[in-house]
């Protein structure tokens, strides 16, 4: 795809990885009806990770990472994230969802607020924040995205580039300690992907935890500590980026690096 | 700009044909060929109808209205006896069907409420007996169901003496429904008061919590206070002011009921059909409303934190109600406009005793449809220009 959206030839940026542990999948089971979605997934995140998730459309990338903060549930095994293990209680959902930010495709801003109102409502309600306070945390997010001159506006007023970032300031103000991002560049015309990966590099290079779901490579080589290869609801290979891109062990990696490559 | 050119009116070479062609010139004529009709239509309505009148050596105008309405009404929430003028017959009619239709919009619009949450319920049982409500019941005639209930069920209700009673303070018979009548003693007012007062510091109360959780984002359960001022105040007062209040009960006295207060079967009959009737209408426009809220609304509101309660009063309801008030608002007409279905069951209100008994007294036609339209009109317009501003209050700003 577009390999040319992040300078591919820039410096790989520097990686920040702690030895503490912040999500950690043990034996995780999923299943729509009959269909098993995710299979004995295991998997370990560490502080300041950035890990990109890639592989084949309905091979369950999205669904996995859904799992970690509990829009999905699954049924068997264990997910535990900053210590805490995911169960039926809901302080824990409460406590995971604090600290878990996520950035969706199609943005999903609240369309019935401004965007300074879309970065104010969570830190508003949820953490009981003055209002005062939380619209200088919100204005000093939205200088970080670039787009401060837009804070009265409306979402329907933006691009889709501004309203996704609009979206990474809003998940941003809760103050989360790890994000997850699912395809946000996919439903971006060409010439906004750029400015929102952006974003998304300056996010990694402050030392943020991030799991991505994405297909710019382009972002996987420059940004990923481990890039992630799942089929049919299997993690198949994960590796460095270079080892992933230039050696990768399995075929079915080989053939869907092929494809992706050919675009 | 392009039109402007090709059409323009100063090139004088333009064909008839060109001319008319022209987008401007069609819309003007179009206009005037209308307002020439409705003219003339309405002239010669005038003419025959003055003609017709001097032939029968009849007068037009509104000054029948002061004379007296010979005859009585069967039941009137305004005070009324035969011999009253036919103007007073007029708000006596509006007054019956205020009440009816007023009473049915706030039923109709809980149930409603109700019934279109229940059909988006993930209780396979609790959805299908919804759906099955709101299908059966928009499918048939309103006519078809109020007399259904008028002679299917509150017509054979047994008779006075043979009440259904509940607690011995409600009875319903094939006369009506008694209910206990409230009479304020000495110093009720100041309970009235207190009620006033009440409210005012329940309002005050929540201006202050919201403002304090802006300001310091402390939170304060401004509901549940509220709750307790709105209910505690007035109750102490009532009690400390000596509880001034007693009721006046119905109670069987021959064959009737005498006492407390009472609504006709027709009454009971027709709130029913127009609140079940409505109600259906009112569930299809909540459900519709709370679906079109995509569903990434719900996650992206989850993932920031927040709760299912806050998540549906901050975010899917404010969005919901966008799409739910505008066809709320006409069912709200509609029930104004088919309580005057009354007439099939001989309940009171304004068409029936207005165009009906009056209308065939007085001979004055005219006049008196024209006063009855004028009431449905204003009501409709009122409650549309209401829906309007609404509309633009919340109308979602886009590019
Ligand atoms: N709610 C659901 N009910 C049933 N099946 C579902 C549901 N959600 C997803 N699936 C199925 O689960 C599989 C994995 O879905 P998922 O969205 O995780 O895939 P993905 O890897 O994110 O794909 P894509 O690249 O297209 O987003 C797909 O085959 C999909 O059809
Ligand atoms: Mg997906």
């Amino acid at each position: 795809m577009s390999l040319e959206t992040v300078d591919s030839e820039g410096q790989h940026i520097a990686s920040a990885v702690s030895d503490e542990v912040v999500i950690n999948l043990s034996q995780v089971n999923k299943w729509y009806g009959d269909f098993h979605v995710l299979k004995d997934i295991d998997l370990t995140v560490y502080k300041g990770e950035r890990i990109v998730i890639c592989g084949p459309s309905g091979s369950g990338k999205s669904t996995l990472i859904r799992c970690i903060n509990r829009l999905e549930e699954h049924q068997r095994g264990d997910i535990q994230v900053n210590g805490v293990t995911m169960d039926t209680n809901l302080k824990n959902i409460d406590a995971i969802r604090r600290d878990v930010g996520m950035v969706f495709q199609q943005f999903n801003l609240f369309p019935h607020l401004t965007v300074l109102e879309n970065c104010t409502l969570a830190p508003i309600w949820v953490k009981n924040m003055a209002k005062s306070e939380a619209e200088s945390v919100a204005m000093t997010l939205l200088e970080r995205v670039q787009i401060p001159e837009q804070a009265a506006k409306y979402p329907g007023q933006l691009s889709g580039g501004q309203q996704q970032r609009v979206a990474i300031a809003r998940s941003l103000a809760m103050n989360p300690n790890i994000m997850l991002f699912d395809e946000p560049t996919s439903a971006l015309d060409p010439e906004m992907i750029s400015e929102v990966l952006d974003v998304m590099v300056g996010l990694a290079e402050s030392g943020m935890t991030m799991l991505v779901v994405t297909h710019e490579m382009g972002f996987a080589k420059r940004v990923a500590d481990r890039v992630i290869f799942m089929d049919q609801g299997e993690i198949v290979e994960q590796n460095t980026p270079d080892e992933f891109f230039n050696n990768p062990k399995s075929d079915r990696t080989k053939l869907f690096l092929s494809q992706i490559l050919a675009h | 700009m392009a039109v402007l050119e090709k059409g323009s009116p100063h090139r004088a070479s333009r064909s008839l044909s060109e001319w008319l062609h022209d987008e401007r010139v069609r819309s003007v004529l179009y206009q005037a060929i209308v307002a020439i009709v409705v003219i003339a239509v309405a002239r010669y309505l005038f003419i025959n109808t003055s003609e017709n009148l001097q032939a029968r050596g009849m007068s037009a105008g509104f000054d029948f209205l002061s004379t007296g309405a010979g005859f009585s009404i069967a039941w009137s929430v305004l005070p009324y006896t035969a011999g009253d003028s036919y103007f007073h017959v007029y708000l006596v009619g509006i007054g019956n069907t205020l009440m009816v239709a007023f009473v049915a919009i706030i039923c109709t619009t809980l149930l409603g409420f109700l019934v279109g949450i229940m059909r988006l319920s993930k209780n396979w049982l609790i959805a299908q007996v919804a759906s099955w409500y709101v299908e059966i019941l928009r499918n048939t005639p309103l006519l078809l169901q109020i007399l259904f209930w008028f002679l299917a069920v509150f017509s054979l209700l047994p008779r006075p003496n043979k009440s259904l009673s509940l607690l011995d303070l409600f009875y319903l018979n094939n006369r009506g429904l008694y209910i206990p009548a409230p009479v304020p003693g000495d110093g009720f007012n100041i309970t009235l008061i207190a009620v006033l007062v009440a409210v005012g510091a329940t309002y005050a109360q929540a201006v202050w919590a919201r403002k304090r959780h802006f300001d310091t984002g402390q939170r304060f359960p401004a509901f549940w206070t509220g709750l307790g001022i709105l209910f505690g105040l007035p109750l102490l007062v009532f009690l400390v002011t000596g509880a001034p209040l007693t009721f006046d009960y119905p109670a069987l006295k021959g064959f009737n009921f005498l006492g407390g207060a009472s609504v006709p079967p027709a009454f009971c009959a027709l709130l029913l059909a127009l609140v079940i009737y409505h109600s259906a209408y009112m569930a299809e426009a909540v459900r519709a409303g709370i679906m079109s809220v995509s569903h990434g609304q719900t996650e992206a509101a989850y993932s920031l934190g927040l709760r299912p309660g806050m998540t549906l009063r901050l975010v899917i309801i404010p969005q919901a109600m966008r799409a739910v008030v505008p066809p709320m608002i006409s069912n709200w007409m509609n029930v104004v406009k088919n309580s005057s279905l009354a007439i099939a069951i001989g309940y009171p209100d304004l068409v029936a005793v207005y165009m009906q008994t009056s209308l065939n007294q007085s001979g004055h036609a005219i006049e008196i449809v024209a006063m009855v339209m004028l009431f449905y009109m204003s009501v409709s317009l009122s409650i549309s220009m209401a829906l309007n501003y609404y509309n633009k209050i919340v109308q979602l700003k886009e590019r």
